[in-house]
């Protein structure tokens, strides 16, 4: 397998994209991923979660390279809920890496505001087991505060203990440009907001927006600039049904991605400088954390208490704001996670961690089902 | 309509009908298709593993917003997702005994179905 770089990257912003489809939104990060890139496309892969549920639009890569004059390339639609970003990224280093073409674009882009709340929800739990789960009315979000309340109440903590991972996300996204939310918010607001699924408040609650992002991955380095390779890549699955799991706290995929992405790229767990997670609730990024072994069962959420997840903290995470602040692009997610850990590993990043040079991007489907771990590097 | 979709689920969802191995003895929920498996009903006893109150419904469970959905650790062992109904959010304790009782799940219009399928209640 040869070395897989990436060989350009572009974002929209997150936000109610009134004005444009999902082809536009995909047309306009794509764009600037391709911007200076003279090579040929061996085939483009889009990243979505809810186009067909909420779009009236499936199998849209198709559409997405004809807007770029693609016609005629090989083209990927994946879907795998909130890790169809991570998962279209690793079909694109796996098919780069065994030399079946040289250079794949992935786009990632979601188109989520032209529905009302309810109907929002419901597709979101299409990532849950059909009969078993979203059946009943579970929601995404409510199976998230079912593990914050089993956390709580296992470990005796109070939703204080929460807190600070909104608040360091609302901290970095007021410094970038395209994230949804640009304000700060503090631990007594996090206290009083509104309950969307008790325990979780308003406060702890990602935003679903409209977005894309784009990652031109390529067998050569950019001529210019820093030298950044995926040095691991890999998903993992798990039982759909929450229920299922032998520890309610256990995200196992989430384990066992990491420890796959880790050992291809040939790092430990403290030459990472920088994290970006499917952290919609701050639940998520505690047990993600716990599950790579950066904390023991129960401590996750001293990292937010200790100020470690903050930029100049030891496992520093939302730097552009995660899910919480920059806005949760779902399906899209795991492109705009490389693009966000490339900018850091460039030194570019509006909140930039000081000489990042390893970065870890895990993107989830629901609850953990699907997960798909990648490891960065800038190379010397 | 979408009959067979909830049709083919009826043993489960109005007796909590599940299987049972026939050596071991191990108890599944939903039902395990493997060999040496038999249909066996479950008690309906269980304890409320963990719970949270719904405020965001998805469509067609907006008229019982707020709603409690738990996992509840049945006797028997497996492990369900399900509502808890005639009880107040405030009532609901971790471990609280529930039982199973069959409720109106959602009605599907005019020409579609009305559903049905378990609740679990304190026990009475």
């Amino acid at each position: 397998m040869r070395p897989v770089y990436i060989a350009g990257i572009g974002q929209t912003s997150i936000a109610e994209h009134w004005d444009k489809t999902a082809q536009d939104l995909a047309h306009d990060a794509a764009s600037q991923a391709l911007h200076g890139y003279t090579g040929s496309i061996g085939a483009v892969y889009v990243a979505n979660a809810l186009s067909a549920a909420l779009g009236n639009q499936s199998n849209l890569a198709p559409a997405v390279a004809a807007g770029l004059g693609l016609r005629g390339v090989e083209t990927l639609t994946i879907e795998a809920g909130g890790a169809a970003g991570g998962m279209a990224i690793r079909q694109a280093q796996l098919a780069v890496a065994a030399g079946v073409v040289d250079a794949v674009l992935v786009v990632g882009v979601e188109k989520v505001s032209d529905v009302l709340d309810e109907r929002r929800e419901a597709a979101l739990a299409l990532s849950m087991d059909a009969d078993w789960e979203a059946f009943h009315g579970v929601t995404v979000t409510a199976q998230w505060a079912m593990l914050m309340r089993s956390y709580m109440h296992s470990y005796a903590l109070g939703a204080q203990a929460f807190a600070p991972f909104p608040v360091n996300a609302h901290a970095n996204g007021v410094h970038n440009k395209h994230a949804l939310y640009r304000f700060a918010i503090n631990a007594d607001k996090y206290q009083s907001a509104a309950a969307v699924a008790a325990p979780l408040g308003l406060l702890d609650c990602s935003t679903e927006a409209d977005g894309a992002a784009a990652v031109l991955i390529s067998a050569t380095p950019p001529v210019a600039g820093a030298v950044i390779r995926i040095a691991g890549s890999a998903v993992a699955s798990d039982t759909v049904a929450l229920h299922a799991w032998a520890d309610l706290l256990q995200l196992d995929a989430v384990r066992w991605s990491f420890e796959r992405a880790m050992a291809q790229a040939g790092v430990e767990r403290s030459d990472v400088d920088v994290f970006e997670l499917t952290d919609p609730h701050a639940i998520a990024a505690i047990l993600a954390f716990e599950a790579m072994g950066y904390a023991a069962a129960g401590t996750g959420h001293l990292l937010g208490s200790s100020g470690a997840i903050r930029p100049d903290g030891s496992t520093p995470v939302a730097l552009a704001g995660g899910c919480k602040a920059r806005g949760n692009l779902l399906g899209a997610l795991g492109v705009l996670q490389i693009v966000e850990l490339t900018q850091q590993l460039q030194g570019s990043a509006p909140t930039q961690v000081a000489d990042a040079r390893v970065g870890l991007a895990q993107c989830m489907s629901g609850i953990g089902s699907t997960v798909a771990t990648h490891i960065l590097v800038r190379d010397a | 309509m979408e009959l067979a979709r909830h049709w083919r689920q009826r043993n489960a969802r109005y007796r909590l009908e599940g299987s049972r191995h026939r050596t071991t003895g191990t108890v599944s929920f939903p039902a395990d298709h493997g060999t040496d498996e038999e249909p066996f009903c479950l008690s309906g006893r269980g304890s409320v593993l963990t719970y949270a109150v719904v405020h965001a419904p998805s469509t067609g469970h907006e008229a019982e917003s707020p709603y409690i959905v738990a996992i509840i650790a049945l006797v028997e062992g497996p492990r369900i997702t399900a509502q808890l109904t005639d009880v107040a959010s405030g009532e609901v304790t971790m471990g609280m005994q529930v039982e199973m009782v069959t409720r109106l799940m959602a009605d599907t219009g005019p020409d579609g179905l009305l559903l049905y399928a378990y609740k679990f209640r304190p026990v009475l």
